[in-house]
């Protein structure tokens, strides 16, 4: 056998590129646009070689740089008082945020997007979505301990949202369940908007002590640079592929996916293996590999450090030899970390990465150079300055102006509408109606889902759906834990793109408070069309504008998350879907409240005020109807409204707790019977004169800054005193009555429990399996 | 195993102090996912929870063992198949089938271990419905004369979680014949059959009663507030499951009940 000692790549050096600077580069094919290509090269002052354009072009994508939102996410960090400062450790910038729960406990989560691949390989997108975010929380030095997925799908019954359904279903169970992180709630809405553009969003949230908290930034000249993890390979490479007129090997694996394929054991050993890293404080700075993989850590580790850094890049450790320098920097193979280890301690990391059989190679050292220089057999193919990588992107001030049709849809409200025709009003059409909102799409059991993953692992689930919120305990001692929510509604922020990212916060705080938590923390995930829609772009900055407006006015900061643009097909954007997740804070889990109600002869109350809010409503949804205002935010009541919750909660004044949002009165009553299977006697007479609603209103009517609680008798004096000592509208609405087995509901026909189960638990199975 | 403390640690039990003499091991490999869980629960009913690490050579000083819920290495292959190679399973063999029979709980990943490691007959193939499924589930107490199972009442119902992909138990018409005559059906599904395993079977026991197997997870049901009531409500208790531990627990200690 004869060993070819040919070399298999034409490696183009900085020395080459010096040389030849009218060598024609794909810069087109790999998404850069000619003024971002003159801008690299002025910045190198020469062309940049083969590899140094893959590191630019991906770390100058939209993903990696928000190009086109960073102007307006700026607001984030603008719109900031020094009460939301106050337990804010770790800011946005990092791989997520990091906020202070006291005890010297520290808590960081944050949610991201992988709609694309989900589109594109179902399974392996929503699963590696997973993984990315993990990541990002064990890069903070965190222990994960939970998992959140909002899923938005095409309509549910075209044929391509099964396969869509079961895929990232599948793909979040199979990766989320081997991580052993439970899956506490999530969100399932079903659009025909989504159709080509599935929202496949992942939430991660880890806890750590202070002294663990740790940064992606390479520091200490001489210190080492090492990859360890899986091994580097085809997946994931995507546009890289048009270099490969790099290769003169046309035996190479040819068609290799562009969506990356995940392993969880891989990433279980990964989560396992680097908090034995931080518990020896043997890493100095860690970054885990997601997009733009090792692009986007040699540059960000390096930018957010001393500035320099040597790495050779034949030492990474291939699954595929026959990749090229331009596709190894692309590549987004997944369960990778790169960290910065002293001299010192090199001997005790490798030992740790034996204990886990972990591969790893050293790949170099941080320098004082203030360049990041990677070679190629010691020939040198980049040497730029990593900031002009990582941070000082192109931005864009992008048009953005009013879309001429949001009068039009503003003006077209549902009442009236010939949707509305036929409206239910007699005792059997209205029992009907609550039927069928339940059993719709929407509105259905979630169980499917749910069911197929773990909730208990970690012992730690305090709460899980079909709860307001996800409750997981953090120290076992005190019973310390952390609440979560995820919200959004396209459709509000379709008819008003400055109030329903507000609604969708509104709710999402609304959720947590409901659990009995305090709100301290917001993260989100902005999935809007292409940016270049000036239409577009004014739903993407309105949202932020209201989204930024609206922390400030419930005092929670934003310390994370990740903007997602193009979800389009052709000139069709989705609805504007500003996906917001809120972290709140329960001194003992022990204290947080059901959504259900137990106890026969407990009161019902429902908190705040109807108003006649059915635009953008579930039932309009449900008529096919999309138009006129969302329902109207009072974030002041909102605040007002949680701190009801919460005293109550830690008062033990009420026993359940349920949020009013889609679908309403009627899907709150239907869903906190359903919890525990316990019916109750409702009459609404008080509300509807109170608020000068009829029954159908107040039973679909989607206002805002609502609950329905149920208080023990022996508590109810000192509740109501409670709300009234705060002037917060309640009213007593009915009784538990827990031998009935029905939701009797004076004005509307009696609904029994067991019929109210099939349908709402019906459908996701009729449909999918 | 390390247990890394970014979860807090001591967990406040009122259990029987004599209790606290017993060790109880855990073992842990990669991709083992309900190893803190295991070891939560035999502190919860007041044993000593001992780590032990899949590639340990010496089982060291425990009075029994626990093989925890997860992938261990990935199950990629089939579950509990390569994990039945790890150094300390050897160990572990020995010591359950040597005339001290040491009492070994395997639960979901670590009951296919044992089948694997052919401590106990039969096999698990992916669930009848082909999807991974978490729910509350009820079980018959069939045998209440096994280590881990002193405590119960034959023909008590329990309800503890259940939450696999690969849990349907399946055995020949021989095998599970002898199961049935010998009293080695430890548990039954009631009401439910999850994952259509043969006869309604949920866990089993070798001969001597030491080596018990289940797929459904009692370590998942030994705390108030984190049980099958709070999360769920469907009905029994918290707390189960606790009473696996306990038996195993007194008879280490060799008390009576």
């Amino acid at each position: 056998m004869s060993i070819d000692t040919t070399k298999k790549f034409n490696i183009d050096t900085v020395e080459n590129a010096a040389k030849t600077p009218d060598t024609e580069l794909p810069w087109a094919e790999l998404g850069l646009k000619q003024n971002e290509f003159d801008e690299i090269v002025k910045v190198l002052g020469r062309r940049p070689t083969g590899a140094e354009l893959a590191m630019y072009s991906v770390m100058w994508s939209e993903h990696c740089s928000y190009k086109s939102s960073k102007n307006h996410l700026r607001q984030f960090g603008d719109k900031v008082t020094p009460e939301m400062k106050k337990d804010m450790l770790v800011g946005i910038g990092e791989n997520a945020g990091v906020t202070n729960l006291g005890d010297g406990w520290a808590v960081t989560f944050k949610i991201e997007s992988h709609n694309s691949p989900s589109f594109v390989e179902p399974y392996q997108g929503a699963a590696t979505g997973i993984g990315g975010i993990v990541r990002d929380i064990i890069s903070m030095g965190a222990r994960p301990v939970a998992v959140m997925d909002p899923l938005r799908f095409g309509a549910i019954d075209h044929p391509d949202t099964a396969r869509v359904m079961h895929g990232a279903v599948a793909g979040i169970g199979g990766y989320g369940n081997s991580l052993g992180l439970p899956n506490i709630g999530g969100e399932m809405v079903f659009d025909s908007v989504y159709q080509g553009n599935p929202l496949v969003n992942a939430l991660a949230v880890g806890v750590m002590r202070h002294e663990d908290i740790r940064l992606a930034n390479a520091s200490g000249k001489g210190n080492k640079v090492v990859l360890f993890g899986a091994r580097t390979g085809g997946d994931g490479i995507g546009g890289a592929s048009v270099l490969a007129s790099e290769s003169f090997d046309d035996t190479k694996p040819s068609k290799r996916p562009a969506v990356q394929v995940g392993d969880p054991f891989a990433e279980k050993v990964l989560i396992e293996c680097c908090l034995e890293l931080f518990k020896g404080s043997l890493v100095e700075g860690i970054q885990d590999l997601g997009a733009a993989g090792i692009s986007c850590a040699t540059s960000e580790l390096a930018s957010n450090g001393d500035g320099g850094m040597a790495v050779e890049l034949t030492s990474v450790l291939l699954r595929d030899p026959t990749l090229t320098p331009g596709e190894i920097l692309m590549s987004e193979s997944q369960e990778r970390m790169m960290a910065v280890v002293t001299p010192e301690n090199v001997e005790a990391f490798e030992a740790v990465m034996d204990k886990w059989a972990v591969e790893y190679a050293w790949l170099g050292e941080v320098t004082d150079s203030g360049r990041l220089i990677i070679t190629w057999e010691g020939e040198v193919i980049v040497d730029v300055d990593p900031r002009t990588v990582a941070h000082d992107g192109p931005v864009y001030d992008r048009p953005f102006a009013r879309p001429s049709w949001q009068d039009d849809v503003q003006a077209d409200a549902f009442t009236g509408s010939v949707q509305d025709a036929g409206r239910p009003s007699a005792p059997a059409e209205l029992a009907k109606a609550v039927t069928e909102l339940v059993a719709s799409p929407n509105m259905c059991s979630k169980s499917w889902i749910t069911d197929q993953y773990d909730r208990y692992v970690g012992g730690n689930t305090s709460m899980a759906f079909p709860d307001d919120a996800g409750v997981v305990r953090v120290d076992e001692e005190t019973g310390l834990g952390v609440a979560l929510a995820t919200d959004a509604n396209g459709r509000y922020t379709y008819l008003d793109p400055y109030h329903g990212a507000q609604l969708a916060l509104a709710e999402a705080y609304r959720n947590v408070a409901t659990s009995g938590a305090v709100p301290m923390a917001v993260s989100d995930c902005l999935n809007f069309g292409s940016p270049e829609d000036p239409d577009v772009m004014w739903q993407l900055a309105e949202a932020i504008r209201g989204l930024s407006d609206a922390c400030m006015v419930l005092g929670i900061p934003v310390t994370g998350g990740n903007v997602s643009l193009y979800n389009q097909t052709g000139t069709t954007p989705i609805h504007p879907s500003p996906v917001v997740a809120v972290l709140g804070k329960l001194d003992d889990v022990a204290r947080r409240t059901p959504s259900g109600w137990r106890e026969d002869g407990q009161a019902i109350y429902l908190l705040g005020t109807t108003a006649a809010e059915l635009d953008g409503s579930e039932w309009a949804n449900m008529r096919g109807h999309l138009g006129g205002l969302p329902p109207k935010v009072d974030l002041d009541a909102e605040r007002a409204l949680g701190e009801i919750l919460i005293n109550a909660s830690r008062d033990g004044m009420i026993d359940s707790a349920h949020d009013l949002s889609e679908g309403g009165l009627a899907a709150a009553l239907v869903e906190s019977s359903l919890r525990y299977g316990v019916g109750a006697r409702i009459a609404l007479q008080d509300v509807l004169d109170r608020d000068g609603v009829d029954l159908f209103t107040a039973l679909f009517s989607e206002s805002q800054g609502r609950a329905v609680v149920g208080v023990p008798r022996s508590e109810e004096v000192r509740f109501t005193d409670m709300c009234t000592a705060r002037g917060f509208a309640h009213t007593r609405i009915g009784v538990v009555d827990a031998a009935s087995g029905t939701l009797d509901i004076n004005g509307v026909e009696s609904l029994s429990l067991d019929a109210l189960r099939e349908a709402h638990e019906g459908t996701l199975p009729k449909y999918f399996g | 195993m390390t247990e890394l403390p970014l979860i807090g640690e001591a967990v406040a039990v009122a259990a029987e102090p004599r209790l606290a003499g017993a060790r109880i091991g855990v073992v842990t490999f990669p991709g083992t996912l309900d190893d803190r869980d295991a070891a939560r629960a035999v502190r919860l009913a007041g044993g000593t929870a001992v780590e032990l690490w899949h590639g340990d050579t010496e089982l060291g000083d425990v009075d029994a063992v626990v093989i925890p819920g997860g992938f261990s290495y990935g199950d990629y292959l089939r579950a509990g198949a390569i994990a039945r190679f790890a150094p300390l399973m050897s160990k572990i063999i020995d010591a359950a089938n040597s005339d001290a029979r040491l009492p070994v709980l395997g639960i979901c990943n670590g009951f296919q271990i044992l089948t694997e490691s052919h401590l106990l007959p039969g096999s698990m193939i992916k669930n009848d419905h082909l999807k991974f499924l978490c729910r509350d589930q009820v079980l018959r107490v069939e045998n209440s004369n096994t280590a881990w199972t002193l405590d119960y009442q034959a023909g008590q119902e329990i309800t503890i979680p259940l939450k696999n992909q690969d849990g349907q138990y399946i055995a020949d018409e021989k095998t599970l014949d002898a199961l049935e005559a010998e009293g080695r059906v430890v548990f039954r599904y009631v009401g439910f059959n999850p994952n259509g395993s043969r006869r309604d079977i949920a866990g089993i026991s070798n001969a001597a009663g030491n080596v018990v197997g289940l797929m459904p997870h009692p370590e998942h049901a030994t705390e108030p507030g984190f049980g099958p009531e709070s999360l769920d409500g469907i009905g029994g208790s918290d707390t189960d499951g606790l009473g696996f531990f306990t038996s195993v627990l007194t008879k280490i200690v060799g008390g009576d009940k």
